[in-house]
């Protein structure tokens, strides 16, 4: 039987309509298996033993007594990877167990698998690792050059009349997921493995975890379990190769959960930053040139750190038109926390010191700081600082002046303010004496997806087939759902697409192709990208569907080519896309004792097109949150290379206390390369929210503020 | 968690807890988490386990009605107290405050949700018409990495019968 249907228009929850999340019922119930709640008959349990030195030689590992202990069931060390030693993401130079020197605190050296948690933990303990300390590199003026890039751009020999500088730091940040790392590895007993793991990147981590075991990828499948946020963290392998060495070796499942403190030592985080920069302008304020030098600690190994750098580099001045760039940027390896990928990668750092620029240079110019920059925004036709000519929306003057126009919040009223609305709240410390209010703007941009000529692409399966008679439309992706929506994103494409009203997303695994990882703003153009073509294809040849037969196509979706920056002068069209966010701070700053309340943050973001809308807000209001913290409160604190925070009570997250109103306005220029014209959301947010707060509290204190998180010292 | 020191043995006593209204009986060291407990022992894996140390809610369970944190919570001092996860509170299907937090969007990630409905169904039970700030109060122990504040915010306040 062949029939053709109609496809009814008035489905529901399509593209841009308002659905609840797809996952969100079994997300409340308490129902949604996330990757430290799995379970196999006759699991394992395994933990790590870590170096608590950040930079020694091993000479001697003792194994004997753990793996003579009861219920020990096997005790590795490096000698038992049967592959290559060490993986990484842009290099291999990470040990998969320590081989013979440590370079980072936490590094994992041996993993024990027991019958039960607390044995593992025993027997752990009992495993004698001889170290040679060695002196850590914990100054990253003193760390090796991991890469370096330069960009000149324009006569160099330009100058101006008007010249402000200054110099800028950014503490080292945390991706802090709720959910530590875990998984469960499962041998197939034919040699091959089953991981259930929560990961950014489904198909690198296969890759890795095969090099390491020496496993071809038809034997090591990787699956998705819920994944408790990741936010750049776990893009990186942490107990994915520990758990599938293991099971493969007891031929048993095997359980890994970090714990929060080793959560701190299992991932890379946002790179700290030390930057100086110079900004010449007409008297008229134009932007002649910006002159930089960035350094970011990269840590113990390379992770993604050469992705992180360049983004530092090249938009390292900002959404403005400036005919001069001199950028120097470098990433260095020293015996820190190795640092990567974290929401709004480089561009957080170099905002933090480009926007607190052009307020210094607003200042020098006694022209309003909104004024300076509306009069300097990119738009569209015009060069980065890269050379590439912007040939998408770039509405960098609409978001400032949409920003600029939003109404503020009241001003405090009486001295008798509710305690709870003035900084340091219910400490009772101030009753509005000594409490000044402050504004500040800022605005950031960041490339949606990768750079420098990496072929970037997702893949997607879409199957319909006649189940009593109605069509059910089954879409598979390697997409990985970290809490950003993607799965009801893509449930409202294959819906939009096909018309049908029964669409079921699959889990994520590697039997499909790569949809590369949920990171860079990138995952909702690539696999939605992929998802709406592949439903195309499906479309085409829906009349061959019949009771008997079902119709799949499975497509690959990549973005245009993009190409390497040229070494010398970092010109080079580098990037995809680009995504632009704007914010405006309301701070009361206690001016005696340097403490903040956040009264409102406003936003104006352009999203190319409003998928959900209330993922997209909540992508919003989320990246906002992250990007208080920075300003604010999070910092991995390190001495001489030892982390000396590793937990939620020394290390602060924003609470529901913290988080301001946040006043929203999304724009939607459509992008004309994007499915949809959409464009990416998850990563602007975290970009200009840090310099916002830091120039309202520069406004409210009259200080410097030329470092985050902000130090109540640096407020009085 | 402690690594009790070698050779440290633990003397298992009996505990009766009574969980979503079910007894259950175990011979078991009485500092065990009660957290841990109840994900590997009674396999109610919806009490989620963020940070171990009483600093962001993820475990919270109900007491006598009351949220605490159940990482903190030696199961022997549990016993003979009622308490109540978030299985036991959705055993009759949704809750308004769960269909709240669907509605508003108030979760991402999913992993502080939990946590999040077991907190503000102690607050509603406690106080069924908290203001904005009862509620902000109430929940600042219980933190969402993925900033989903303004929307719990908001799921909370649509069941409070107060004008926020
Ligand atoms: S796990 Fe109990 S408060 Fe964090
Ligand atoms: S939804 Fe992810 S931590 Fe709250």
């Amino acid at each position: 039987m062949s029939t053709t249907r109609t496809r009814t228009p008035l489905v529901r929850g399509r593209v841009g309509e308002l659905m609840p999340r797809r996952d969100a019922e079994p997300k409340v119930t308490g129902a949604f298996a996330y990757s430290s709640d799995l379970e196999a008959e006759g699991m394992l349990f395994a933990v790590t033993v870590r170096s608590p030195h950040p930079h020694a030689r091993i000479a001697a590992i003792d194994t004997a007594a753990a793996v003579a202990t009861a219920g020990v069931h096997a005790v590795l060390t490096h000698a038992d990877v049967p592959g290559r030693k060490t993986v990484g993401m842009h290099r291999a130079d990470q040990p998969v167990l320590v081989v013979d020197v440590v370079r980072y605190q936490g590094e994992p050296v041996v993993i024990v698998a027991a019958d039960d948690l607390e044995t593992a933990r025993r027997a752990a303990v009992l495993v004698v690792v001889t170290y040679e300390v060695l002196e850590p590199v914990a100054d990253p003026e003193r760390g090796e050059v991991l890469r370096d890039v330069r960009i000149r751009h324009g006569d160099q020999s330009l100058g101006a009349d008007v010249v402000v500088s200054g110099s800028y730091e950014v503490g080292m940040q945390d991706q802090a997921f709720l959910g530590p790392e875990s998984g469960l590895a499962i041998p197939d007993g034919d040699g091959g493995v089953d991981l259930h793991v929560a990961t950014q990147w489904l198909h690198l981590d296969q890759e890795q975890i095969c090099a390491a075991l020496d496993l071809p990828p038809a034997k090591v499948r990787v699956h998705l379990a819920g994944v408790g946020g990741a936010f750049g963290g776990r893009e990186d392998v942490s107990m994915q190769i520990h758990a599938c060495l293991l099971a493969l070796r007891t031929g048993r499942p095997v359980k890994m959960v970090y714990t929060r403190e080793e959560s701190f030592f299992g991932h890379v985080h946002r790179h700290p930053a030390w930057m100086r920069y110079e900004h010449g302008a007409t008297p008229e304020g134009d932007l002649v040139y910006v002159r930089a030098e960035i350094l970011l600690d990269g840590g113990a190994y390379a992770s993604s750190s050469p992705a992180v750098v360049s983004n530092a580099a090249c938009f390292a001045a900002g959404p403005y038109r400036v005919q001069r760039a001199t950028i120097d940027a470098r990433v260095v390896m020293t015996n820190n926390p190795p640092c990567g990928a974290m929401r709004g990668f480089g561009a957080v750092q170099v905002a933090v010191a480009h926007e607190a620029q052009m307020d210094l240079l607003a200042a020098a110019l006694g022209i309003d700081p909104v004024d300076l920059r509306v009069r300097n925004a990119l738009k569209t036709g015009d060069r980065m600082i890269t050379g590439q000519v912007i040939d998408g929306p770039a509405p960098v003057r609409e978001l400032l002046e949409g920003l600029r126009a939003m109404p503020l919040p009241l001003e405090r009223g009486s001295l008798r303010a509710d305690l709870r609305e003035l900084p340091g709240g219910v400490a009772n410390t101030t009753h509005g004496e000594g409490v000044r209010r402050g504004v500040g703007y800022a605005i950031g941009f960041k490339n949606m997806g990768f750079a420098e000529g990496f072929d970037d692409y997702s893949t997607a399966r879409v199957r319909v087939s006649l189940v009593n008679g109605e069509p059910l439309v089954e879409v598979h992706t390697a997409a990985c759902e970290v809490g950003q929506g993607l799965v009801t994103v893509l449930e409202q494409i294959a819906r939009t697409e096909l018309g049908f009203e029964h669409v079921v997303v699959l889990p994520a695994d590697t039997t499909v192709g790569s949809a590369g990882s949920s990171s860079a703003s990138r995952q909702t153009w690539m696999t939605g990208g992929a998802v709406k073509a592949a439903c195309e294809a499906v479309r085409e040849r829906l009349h061959e569907l019949a009771a008997d037969r079902s119709v799949e196509e499975t497509v690959e979706h990549h973005h245009r080519p993009t190409f390497p920056l040229d070494p010398e002068t970092g010109q080079g069209d580098a990037q995809v896309a680009l995504c632009f966010a704007a914010h405006r701070a309301v701070c009361d700053v206690d001016t005696d004792l340097g403490l903040v309340r956040v009264v409102e943050i406003a936003t104006t973001q352009d999203v190319g097109r409003i998928m959900n809308p209330a993922q997209c807000e909540g992508q919003i209001q989320g990246g906002i949150a992250q990007g208080l913290g920075l300003a604010l409160m999070e910092e991995i604190k390190t001495e001489n290379g030892l982390v000396r925070n590793p937990n939620f009570t020394d290390y602060l997250i924003p609470t529901i206390l913290d988080m301001p109103p946040v006043r929203l306005a999304i724009s939607e220029t459509p992008h004309p390369d994007a499915p949809y014209g959409l464009n990416g959301v998850g990563e602007p947010p975290t970009i200009a929210s840090t310099p916002a707060i830091a120039a309202a509290l520069r406004a409210a204190t009259g200080r410097p503020v030329t470092r985050v998180p902000v130090r109540p010292d640096d407020l009085i | 968690m402690l690594v009790p020191e070698r050779g440290g043995a633990v003397v298992p006593v009996t505990v009766v807890l009574c969980v979503n209204g079910e007894r259950h009986e175990f011979e078991i060291d009485p500092l065990e988490r009660l957290a841990d407990v109840l994900r590997d022992r009674i396999g109610l894996v919806g009490t989620k386990v963020g940070c171990g140390e009483g600093a962001c809610g993820a475990c919270a369970v109900l007491l006598d009605g009351r949220a605490v944190a159940s990482c903190l919570l030696a199961v022997g001092s549990a016993a003979g107290h009622r308490i109540e996860t978030i299985e036991g509170l959705s055993r009759d299907g949704l809750t308004p405050l769960q269909e709240a937090f669907i509605a508003a969007d108030a979760l991402q990630c999913g992993f502080c949700t939990p946590g999040q409905i077991v907190a503000a169904t102690g607050l509603l039970r406690a106080e069924p018409a908290p203001t904005r700030a009862a509620v902000r109060q109430a929940m600042s122990g219980n933190i969402c990495r993925c900033g989903c504040y303004p929307k719990i915010e908001q799921a909370i306040l649509s069941c409070s019968g107060g004008d926020g």
